[in-house]
């Protein structure tokens, strides 16, 4: 359902963020993306729906290819993309409603927007999804009065209010202290696995990675070092990913909590 | 790496500026110079002065006697016309600054857009409002029109300027967010960018009102109307306490704006 066909990112500055990189993410897939800083895992994600334009190289989503689209062409497109930012990315002087609502703007005139009139279709799905992360109370609350695991569920409700078919997620956990990162990654895959949803997941927590996803990619100076199912990542290829380290402590620790999460 | 020795018990001083020494100590030497020069060339002609104190003991005396009732006509019209000339320009002045803002904005505005909002702002910071309204004096005779059109003028200036920077300065991941929904470039502006800048906009608005006020008093000694020309015609007249009572309204109005303000600029946080 989306498929990379040899994208590049050149910087101005010079600097290769993408090597001509290829793939393919079949529907209903959640892929998690590793690598170290500065990989391109945050470029790779934004070349997908244009926030950052890729510099050459196709992608599909479906049968469309993006980045030949025009502004109107890639306005529809972009609503078919759900995307979870790092810092979650709300706006902060705007209320949870308006923020989750602000997910519809795609599908809404101008004027509906401005003067916050939205269908009754759209404003019951919000708080369907806002009661499904357990926030439909705090609807009317300024969105820089939660804290960040609330955020990030507002956020997350913004992204599905698309109705999306791939949800594009930056570093969703980045900013999260350890339990509530679990249950935001756990909320994440729930939703993707309800709504039958393909994810990109950018993560640096290889651990909370292997805990929860299908697929593992992990890239190194823009070109995919290795693309497997979670249980492959053994000390060498991260040694490969990330450089030397001693990588058992990591894959321990992800085991012992696949345990627990089974008893 | 391994060059570096580690400098164990020698006392650490925070790099200099200016990294030359002898760079840094010209340029000190060469100010200090400059400055008692300057100050050696002002030219103070004392027995002036002396008789000047004397004009400005009576000045300076008015205000322990304000006449606020002779002339009450006549201040109360340049009140109410310097009032009028304040808001009308501060609204007119604010909503041609908005659209000028967002295209001086370089993270909002394409290119050529930007330059032109750029060079509407250059030019109405470059002329100092006196000229303007003596040009506008000129053109539409004297009267609250010209202090109006004047002070429209370079509301844009000041607040095109500051809201630009503000918007440049956003939080870009915000609008990235809202964009990335699909959204239209009015409702990226809407969503995305508003929100962001609204509390910079309503205080950098009522600061203008302000400056408007004030500034509105001083246009009518250039014939733009208001209070200004009261004030001017009192002068005029060596009619210190009316002066006086002119004065002491514009500095209460001025100081009422100015906590008007303040509790506004806290509310919208």
């Amino acid at each position: 359902m989306l498929r990379l066909e040899n994208l590049v990112k050149t910087y101005k500055t010079g600097d290769q963020a993408l090597k001509s990189l290829k793939l393919e993410v079949p529907e209903g897939q959640v892929v998690a993306l590793i690598g170290p800083s500065g990989a391109g895992k945050s470029t790779l994600i934004r070349c997908i729906n244009r926030l950052v334009e890729p510099t050459s190289g196709k992608v599909y989503l479906d049968d469309v290819e993006l980045t030949g689209l025009s502004a109107a062409a890639l306005r529809r497109e972009r609503r078919r993309m759900g995307m979870i930012f790092q810092e979650y990315a709300l706006v902060e002087r705007l209320t949870v409603m308006e923020n989750v609502l602000s997910g519809r703007l795609g599908y809404v005139g101008f004027w509906r927007s401005f003067l916050r009139r939205f269908p009754q279709t759209d404003v019951d799905e919000a708080f369907r999804l806002l009661d499904r992360v357990g926030l439909a109370h705090m609807a009317d609350k300024r969105a820089d009065e939660l804290s960040g695991g609330q955020r990030q569920r507002v956020g997350i409700c913004r992204a599905l209010i698309q109705n999306p078919a791939l949800l594009l997620v930056d570093e969703p956990t980045a900013s999260l202290d350890p339990k509530t990162s679990r249950q935001i990654m756990r909320l994440i895959c729930e939703l993707c696995k309800e709504r039958g949803l393909a994810a990109i997941i950018n993560i640096h927590d290889v651990a909370l990675a292997q805990m929860f996803v299908q697929r593992v990619i992990g890239l190194r100076f823009g070109a995919i070092e290795f693309d497997g199912s979670p249980e492959g990542l053994s000390p060498d290829v991260l040694t490969t990913i990330y450089g030397e380290e001693d990588w058992e402590a990591t894959i321990e620790e992800a085991d012992e909590e696949e345990v627990e999460a089974a008893e | 790496m391994s060059e570096f020795t580690v400098p164990i018990g020698e006392p650490w001083k925070k790099p200099p500026f200016i990294k030359r020494s002898w760079l840094r100590w010209t340029l000190l030497i060469g100010f200090i110079a400059y400055l008692i020069a300057a100050v050696l060339t002002i030219d103070v002609n004392w027995s002036r002065v002396y008789e000047g104190l004397e004009r400005g003991k009576q000045f300076v005396l008015a205000f322990t006697n304000p006449d606020f009732t002779s002339r009450s006509g006549d201040i109360w019209d340049g009140m109410v016309e310097s009032i009028i000339i304040t808001v009308a320009s501060s609204v007119v002045g604010i909503a041609i600054s908005i659209p000028i803002a967002l295209g001086a904005a370089r993270n909002v505005a394409p290119l050529p857009v930007y330059l032109v909002c750029r060079a509407i702002i250059a030019v109405s910071r470059a002329l100092q409002e006196i000229i303007v309204a003596i040009l506008l004096v000129a053109i539409f005779g004297f009267g609250p029109l010209a202090g109006f059109l004047t002070l429209s003028f370079a509301t844009i200036g000041f607040l095109s300027k500051l809201l630009a920077e503000d918007i440049e300065s956003m939080d870009k991941v915000q609008a990235e967010a809202v964009k990335a929904s699909g959204a239209k470039w009015s409702q990226w502006i809407n969503y995305g960018v508003q929100p962001q800048v609204m509390p910079r906009l309503i205080g950098l608005s009522i600061y203008r009102v302000d400056i408007n006020f004030r500034e509105s008093a001083i246009l009518g000694l250039v014939g733009a109307g208001g209070i200004g020309a009261t004030l001017n015609t009192a002068f005029d007249r060596y009619e210190y306490d009316t002066a006086a009572a002119i004065l002491l309204i514009i500095i209460v109005i001025v100081m009422l704006l100015e906590y008007l303000s303040g509790i506004i600029r806290a509310r919208v946080q």
